[in-house]
């Protein structure tokens, strides 16, 4: 079934790539960062901007390998797949993370990348790379969720510019965030075919939010009101009415994206049921019950990664983006879940004496976890996605 | 619903009036907002004394109105529907104790101001994080029991503690070689350690070797009560959004998918509800009858898994507005997982069952 869609260079090269990334890793990587992990700084939080880490963030910004897989000439370090991965493994050897990331690199950069104008990619495509500017997605309204293209916020056509009001909703990392990749109406009389993506300056006058707090406790996403706001023509990526089409194949790259976040990392659950539950003789878990649903996990984990696998090797983001953010959320979920529950009430921990920090992160990332089945399309409209445009399906009406 | 009496619905009503008049859910953030050590608000506490809810499952020789489980259930599950915060539980399931192994004197001593309310009391049972009766390490000698009680549901407030030592259960007095510290966990609530050091511990000596656990016993189909309401709330809660939450131009409760997946968590938490009324009954009815551990174990299962399963579908089918704060499912949420834990989980009580079956 595997097709790959480039030649693999040679072992050689790779090898000699491997030496390359593996000295310019020692020559740059600040050895205090060593285990730190700055992949979700770029998204969540204010910035962080202690010198080691934007000395780190400069080097990998500079040499474009933050970016990996980009083109050279955006800024990106314009390697191949396989010498991605070498890299991969030589971050992850010297314990180093890739602290370029965030909305633009995950979702916006490769949308950009595909159907921006060269003065648009060349504006904003080395500044991601580089992690200057941080993006958010507005998406979403009050009425527009699941049917999204249900979206009302209009940008009013005004010769070379538009004017742009309405509201957008659960923006995540909208206050932190210098610019917004949002579908915006131009058409009121279409559905689809009157959505615009167009992009805006969050600190343009006009431009509000409003953090909402979530379950968790914390604040990641807020209302975002636009009130008269001008945006240039030059800020519409494709053409009018282009919008929806543009917008669901960033949905894939999030999708994608958030299929792959965090799995597999953390403690090994085996072991810290070990501890905590305790072993037979032979080393078994004690609670059968638990000990299956372990290995459950585990297993369908492996089949998981090997599905993202097969699938970047089949052709990189498409439908079948829904099946693996259907299944890596399900199985994240779950992975939390256990957690807690091997833990008992000592994973419970809100805040204060008796719990670690590790236990009150688990159960922040437990509640906030949720939310991985609702945004970026939820695991029902997916599981839509997957019967009516993969399965053929069809809808009664 | 069970066939209930004349004076049972007539509780069931006055609870529900009450809890919606005076203890919305809108109380509960208020009082999650507040972050008292107590975790409850104790005026409402004594509104609930003298309605005389305290005494539902005390004998009238004690101050109570001896008007049994089902009855309390009622309650329990009406308060619960809007996370109503209070020791009721625990009370109950104390003064149980004590009433099953209690002397005449002790009897008279402490139930009458459990079932006034003037007298809060909670059983210590667990040491560590898991729930495990079988590894009990509190030592009393001397008349002095020595020993670490984790997790200690309304530990914070309690003045009377029924507490398992390796022989037996113990009353201990909060007071001196009693050190409380509290624990902030996700549902806001009381779950203190309690550490005792030399205090005075006075045996329950009744009710025969099987007292601890035909309390905890108690304790889970008690505790199923309050997950039941819990779970029916939040269902009845996102039945009414789905019918009114408009996307694609029709309601989303026109959506089979979702009229499946209602239709099959209705289903759900009738099964589980069968199992709680049938737990409460039994705790009624055959007072020592072999059977209550595996129907004390399905009612709690059962509430465990129905709860578990319906404070995450809360969230889901709310989309986005279900993850914030200022909306109410993830009170459900925050308090499930703290109650599923409590005097066992799923698979604890899998085993238990599958043991008590002989096999
Ligand atoms: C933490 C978080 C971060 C987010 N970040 C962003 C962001 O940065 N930018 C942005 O634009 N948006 C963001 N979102 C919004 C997210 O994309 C929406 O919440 C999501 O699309 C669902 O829309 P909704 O909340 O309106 O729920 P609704 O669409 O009202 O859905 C409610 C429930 O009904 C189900 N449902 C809906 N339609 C159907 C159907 N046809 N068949 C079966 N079931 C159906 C849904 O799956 C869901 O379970 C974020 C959301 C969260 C929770």
């Amino acid at each position: 079934m595997a097709s790959l869609a480039e030649p693999s260079p040679s072992a050689e090269a790779l090898d000699a790539f491997r030496i390359e990334a593996r000295d310019w890793i020692a020559a740059h990587f600040p050895p205090a960062l060593k285990g730190v992990d700055m992949s979700r700084s770029a998204l969540e939080g204010p910035s962080d901007k202690s010198a080691d880490k934007e000395a780190w963030r400069i080097a990998m910004g500079e040499k474009g390998w933050g970016t990996p897989t980009w083109p050279q000439r955006y800024g990106g370090g314009g390697l191949s797949d396989a010498e991605a991965r070498v890299l991969q493994q030589e971050l992850a050897r010297a314990g180093a993370s890739n602290p370029i990331g965030g909305m633009g690199v995950m979702m916006f950069g490769p949308t950009l990348l595909e159907f921006g104008s060269e003065e648009q990619k060349m504006e904003h495509i080395p500044r991601i790379c580089r992690a200057e500017v941080r993006w958010c997605q507005g998406y979403s309204e009050p009425n527009a969720g699941s049917d999204l293209a249900n979206l009302q916020c209009f940008a009013e056509d005004k010769g070379d510019h538009y004017i742009v009001n309405g509201q957008k909703t659960w923006t995540s990392g909208g206050q932190w965030a210098d610019k917004c990749f949002a579908l915006v109406r131009t058409d009121k009389s279409k559905k689809q075919g009157g959505i615009s993506f167009l992009l805006i300056d969050m600190d343009a006058p006009g431009v509000e939010v409003k953090p909402i707090k979530m379950i968790s406790g914390l604040s990641p996403f807020c209302e975002t009101f636009f009130t008269n706001v001008a945006v240039p023509k030059t800020n519409r990526v494709g053409d009018e009415g282009q919008g929806w089409t543009i917008g669901k194949r960033l949905l894939q790259h999030e999708r994608t994206n958030i299929s792959g976040g965090r799995m597999g990392g953390g403690v090994s659950l085996s072991e810290l049921a070990k501890a905590c539950v305790g072993t037979d003789a032979e080393g078994r878990i004690t609670d059968g019950e638990l000990r299956a649903r372990i290995a459950k996990l585990e297993m369908d984990g492996r089949a998981f990664a090997a599905t993202a696998m097969r699938v970047a090797q089949e052709g990189g983001v498409s439908v079948a983006s829904s099946i693996l953010k259907i299944n890596g959320t399900k199985l994240m979920q779950e992975r939390s879940e256990l957690l807690i529950d091997i833990l008992g009430m000592q994973g419970l921990g809100w805040e204060g004496e008796g719990f670690t920090n590790e236990q009150i992160e688990a159960v922040r990332v437990w509640l906030f976890g949720k939310a991985t089945t609702i945004y970026g399309g939820s695991t029902e409209i997916q599981t839509n996605i997957v019967a009516k445009r993969i399965l053929g399906m069809p809808d009664m009406g | 619903m069970a066939k209930l009496s004349e004076e049972q619905e007539m509780l069931r009503d006055m609870a529900q009036n009450w809890v919606r008049g005076e203890s919305p859910v809108g109380a509960w953030r208020k009082q999650r907002d507040a972050d008292t050590v107590a975790g409850y608000d104790s005026a409402v506490y004594g509104e609930m004394a003298a309605m005389g809810w305290t005494g539902i499952t005390v004998a009238e020789a004690h101050g109570g109105s001896d008007f049994g489980w089902m009855s309390l259930g009622l309650v329990v599950e009406e308060c619960a529907k809007t996370l109503t915060a209070s020791p009721l539980v625990a009370c109950a399931i104390a003064a149980r104790a004590i009433a099953l192994g209690g002397t005449d004197e002790q009897k008279a001593k402490y139930l009458p101001a459990i079932a006034s309310g003037e007298l809060v009391a909670t059983i210590a049972v667990d040491e560590g994080p898991r729930h495990d009766p079988a590894t009990i390490t509190s030592k009393v000698a001397d008349g002095k029991i020595n020993g670490t009680k984790a997790f200690v549901a309304e530990g914070d407030s309690a003045g009377l503690f029924v507490v398992a030592a390796t022989d037996g259960l113990y009353l201990v007095e909060d007071g001196a070689g009693v050190t409380k510290s509290r624990r902030q966990m996700v549902d806001h609530r009381s779950h203190a350690e309690v550490r005792f050091d030399g205090a005075a511990a006075d045996k329950l000596t009744g009710g025969g070797d099987g007292l601890l656990d035909r309390v905890l016993d108690h304790a889970r189909i008690l505790t199923a009560a309050e997950m039941l309401g819990m779970s029916q709330q939040a269902f009845d809660q996102t039945l009414e959004y789905l019918k009114q939450r408009v996307q694609f131009d029709r309601i989303l409760a026109s959506f089979q998918a979702l009229q499946h997946r209602m239709a099959d968590l209705f289903g759900d938490i009738e099964l589980t509800r069968s199992a709680v009324e049938a737990g409460l009954g039994a705790l009624d009815s055959m007072g020592d009858n072999g059977d209550l551990g595996q129907i004390a174990a399905i009612a709690k299962a059962r509430a465990n898994d129905s709860l578990h399963r319906m404070s995450r579908e809360m969230v889901q089918l709310h989309g986005g507005i279900g993850m914030t704060d200022e909306f109410d499912a993830g009170f459900y949420l925050k308090r499930a997982r703290p109650l599923e834990a409590a005097w066992g989980n799923s698979s604890f009580l899998r085993d238990r069952f599958a043991r008590l079956g002989g096999y």
